[in-house]
């Protein structure tokens, strides 16, 4: 469960964001309203205020009942929400928010900046137990011209920030000024703008969504959504086939062979695309085999990134050449690939001085054999089978390869955090913003911080800083094009995979369209036509 | 009597003491701490932010300051707050008074494992008793066949069997949870069947995998009992089998099943993870598990706390029963 949150964490600040959207202007012809969603979720959420939680069910639902200032469009560019429009000053300081007029909380007291300054206020408060401080503290001064206006101002220019006004921070003055915002009941009964607001939580087993009969951009059609709790995936499945649940997310078997049938086929649609988040193996570059560039890039060629996504996925993902999603706007698609070539393989390690002297099928330097091992945590099958391939293919060119799961706070806490692995499998969750300075930046290797590969390479350090210090996104895409371009060749992490969402959704369900964020940013626009709604729900 | 008694509920007392001390020591020794479930590998995280969360959640002072706060607030009969993200108070957790009674997870775990136990009871009882009266009979091989099934078959695969057959091949039986979506549109005696069918399925399971044990017990202990001199003398007597059997040897045979019940009492509480992931109950079993896995320390001791209460009181009823069934018990 740990390494669920753990990819969901960072882009739930963004998803959540992104949950709704303007696109369709056409009218649905037969939208009517009514009918209930039904999501099968394994995990329960726990608090929905947003900036409080860190897991994603939470986040999923929040993301429900909140809505944030600015949120991503389908093609990954920043548009309003609550915010009609925003002026960025010439030298990327001041970003001014004029707000939507009229917009209303459910319990009809309207929206002003008032409600953003709050939230804001709270996020930096010392007593606040959030994870998504820091974004905030890099503000200089805000303020609030009038009611419908909302200004920061920055220390230096930060091209992430426009994004950071997102859903985690609208919160309702009103309601909850001069109160202990982890204790009251607003937490787990919360009067929000969004789609949709709670109607009822039974712990343990559903939260019932009612819509929003005034949601500011028009009433969702579906009546309500109900979150179901069911913590094992095999009888969540179960649930899918017996009708009882709407949708849910598959598992790649269940994707490609368990639902192939007529009956799925009849009675389901499907849907696929990328995950913001990527499998990798990475170094330890301190080691010292490792420390050498060669040996990196020979296992890169011994490792046949197209097979661990047939194997291990079903097919249901992509090969990653670099930290970026591919089509998406930071992706270059033309930076070094390590094609699977053993001979270039076994070149590059002769080159670096790995032999096999005495005939055993293992290399050696120095008199000492080839062989390291490959942490990963515990209970992930994914990346264990990926480590499975990986040392099957290793072994071809003379190295020999060991494979540890750990239990994944043993495994941060006593040899990430440490430094004590030779290489390990892991993923990053990503945000829609390709800031990736925690994970690259030389600066970041201390205990707890991200770069624990050590990476270090002064060109990469001066881009990254430039990449977060403009809002001009062809000089950005420029910046993070070249950081691709040198991480493919210097291999601190061999990028193995992106994986697919694959996301289920009974047929009578329509106005679904698929787009780079995935498929639940309309839903507000998803409806059931008349004669095939199945719950009557009185309006 | 009353001193043996007396004596026993002070004896609890330093255990109790032990048992959260122990407890608490050995919470500390797993690796992680309650904080990373907002902090690990999350890029947006300074050490600076870790320490602070750390400091929110007291978990900067020494272990056993820690331990002496937690000790005090107890003894004001207080388990303190969640440290998962929802804060909400521990007691509330188990016990949710805003809640109906029939959707509390203390509640839950309880009437599903009441239930079973009664039902392993009404049939092991006398499934044993035949067994016994009838050794080596045909009847005998065939129960001892079906209950050691019933013992050594994974629960979760026999429900998951279970769950497919009658709820999606036959449409009998819902699949999981405690209501439907439907619930409340129901009628009353609507709701109370929609509660009770789902109901059927997780108590058969839990029912039939834990039938083997009490069963043999009985079987054996019986096979003891009429073995001894006295039954002889009673058969002697011109006793009916019946009378025999019923009146004067099970008295003395349900003494080991006694006991099995004293230690059964905090599995009433406890609940099985497995188990109520599977059928989607929201019991004890699920929220302890959660809570070991996200390192919430005030829950998990709350928990652990009140099980070991449970076991102690379990072992005193167990004692108490024994004095009711054994007078050589009771003259001590």
């Amino acid at each position: 469960m740990k390494q669920l949150y753990l990819v969901l964490l960072i882009a739930m600040l963004f998803v959540a964001a992104s949950q709704q959207s303007v696109t369709s202007s056409e009218k649905p012809e037969q939208a009517t309203y009514g009918d209930a969603l039904i999501a099968g979720s394994i995990g329960e959420p726990s608090i929905l205020i947003p900036m409080l939680a860190g897991d994603s069910a939470s986040h999923e639902v929040a993301g429900l009942v909140f809505n944030g200032l600015v949120k991503y469009d389908t093609d990954l560019s920043v548009i309003g929400d609550l915010a009609d429009s925003w002026d960025i000053s010439p030298d990327g300081l001041v970003i001014t928010f004029h707000l939507k007029k009229g917009v209303k909380w459910t319990d009809g007291v309207e929206f002003t900046a008032e409600d953003i300054m709050f939230g804001y206020k709270t996020i930096i408060d010392e007593k606040t137990p959030t994870p998504y401080k820091e974004d905030y503290l890099q503000v200089k001064k805000a303020e609030m011209p009038d009611r419908y206006t909302f200004r920061v101002i920055y220390e230096k220019p930060f091209a992430p920030a426009l994004t950071t006004w997102g859903s985690l921070i609208v919160l309702p003055k009103h309601l909850l000024e001069g109160k202990d915002i982890t204790k009251t009941e607003f937490t787990r009964n919360p009067i929000g703008l969004g789609p949709y607001k709670l109607l009822r939580w039974s712990p343990g087993q559903e939260v019932v969504l009612e819509s929003n009969k005034d949601y500011f951009e028009g009433r969702p059609y579906i009546s309500r959504y109900v979150y179901k709790i069911i913590p094992d995936p095999a009888t969540m499945f179960l649930e899918l086939h017996a009708g009882s649940i709407d949708m849910m997310g598959l598992t790649p078997i269940q994707y490609t062979k368990q639902t192939s049938t007529d009956f799925y086929k009849e009675n389901f649609q499907k849907f696929r695309y990328p995950v913001f988040s990527y499998t990798y193996m990475g170094f330890n570059l301190k080691h010292p085999w490792f420390k050498d560039k060669r040996v990196r890039q020979a296992i890169a060629h011994a490792i046949d990134k197209s097979e661990i996504v047939d194997v291990v996925l079903f097919g249901l993902g992509s090969p990653a050449t670099g930290p970026y999603v591919p089509n998406t706007w930071p992706y270059n698609p033309h930076v070094r690939k390590y094609e699977y070539s053993l001979d270039k393989a076994r070149n590059l390690l002769k080159d670096a001085g790995w032999v096999d002297r005495d005939g055993d099928g293992i290399l050696e330097k120095d008199g000492k054999p080839f062989e390291f091992s490959i942490l990963t945590n515990q209970g992930n099958s994914l990346r264990m089978n990926t480590a499975t391939i990986i040392q099957w293919r290793l072994a071809k060119i003379g190295i020999k390869v060991n494979i540890r799961a750990i239990e994944w706070s043993t495994f941060i806490n006593e040899f990430v955090d440490k430094r004590r692995f030779e290489a390990v499998i892991l993923g990053w969750s990503i945000g829609i913003d390709p800031d990736q300075y925690d994970i690259w930046y030389s600066g970041k290797t201390r205990e707890k911080e991200f770069n624990f590969v050590s990476f270090n390479n002064k060109e990469v350090d001066d881009l990254l800083e430039q990449g977060r210090r403009t809002f001009d996104i062809e000089k950005r895409k420029k910046y993070y094009y070249r950081i691709q371009e040198i991480l493919a060749e210097e291999v601190p992490y061999i990028f193995l995979y992106v994986p697919d969402a694959t996301p289920i959704v009974h047929s009578r369900f329509k106005g679904i369209k698929p787009t780079t964020i995935g498929i639940s940013y309309n839903l507000h626009k998803w409806y059931v036509p008349e004669r095939l709604q199945k719950h009557r729900i009185e309006q | 009597m009353i001193t043996y008694l007396a004596k026993r509920l002070f004896e609890m007392i330093p255990t109790l003491f032990g048992i959260t001390l122990v407890s608490f020591l050995i919470l500390q020794l797993a690796p992680g701490k309650p904080t990373d479930i907002l902090t690990e590998m999350n890029p947006k995280i300074t050490p600076e932010a870790r320490e602070r969360l750390e400091k929110l959640y007291g978990l900067d002072k020494p272990l056993m300051v820690q331990y002496g706060i937690w000790l005090k607030r107890v003894a004001q009969l207080d388990f303190g707050n969640s440290f998962s993200t929802d804060r909400r108070p521990v007691m509330e957790k188990i016990w949710d008074t805003k809640q109906p009674l029939l959707e509390r997870r203390l509640f839950i775990t309880f009437m599903l494992n009441l239930l079973s136990m009664f039902i392993i009871m009404i049939i092991a009882i006398p499934l044993g008793i035949f067994s016994a009266t009838h050794q080596y009979s045909l009847y005998d091989k065939i129960t001892t066949v079906i209950v050691f099934i019933g013992f050594a078959m994974p629960s979760f695969w026999f429900a998951l069997l279970l769950m497919m057959f009658f709820g999606i091949h036959l449409h009998w039986l819902p699949i999981s949870g405690l209501k439907s979506v439907n619930h409340d549109s129901l009628s009353v005696l609507g709701q109370i069947a929609d509660r009770l069918s789902h109901l059927i399925l997780p108590i058969f399971v839990s029912a039939f995998t834990g039938l083997a044990a009490d069963s043999r017990y009985m079987r054996s202990s019986m096979l003891e009992v009429i073995r001894q001199d006295y039954i002889t003398a009673a058969r002697a007597k011109g006793l009916s089998e019946k009378t025999v059997i019923y009146k004067h040897a099970l008295k003395n045979a349900l003494l080991p099943i006694i006991t099995l019940m004293g230690l059964s009492v905090p599995g009433l509480i406890g609940g099985s993870v497995i188990f109520e992931n599977i059928f989607g109950i929201p019991g004890m079993g699920q929220l302890f598990y959660a809570s070991v896995m996200q390192r919430d320390y005030p829950l998990v001791m709350g928990i652990l706390t009140i099980g070991a209460i449970l076991t102690l009181i379990g072992n005193l009823l167990a004692d108490i029963g024994y004095m009711f069934a054994d007078p050589r018990i009771r003259a001590r």
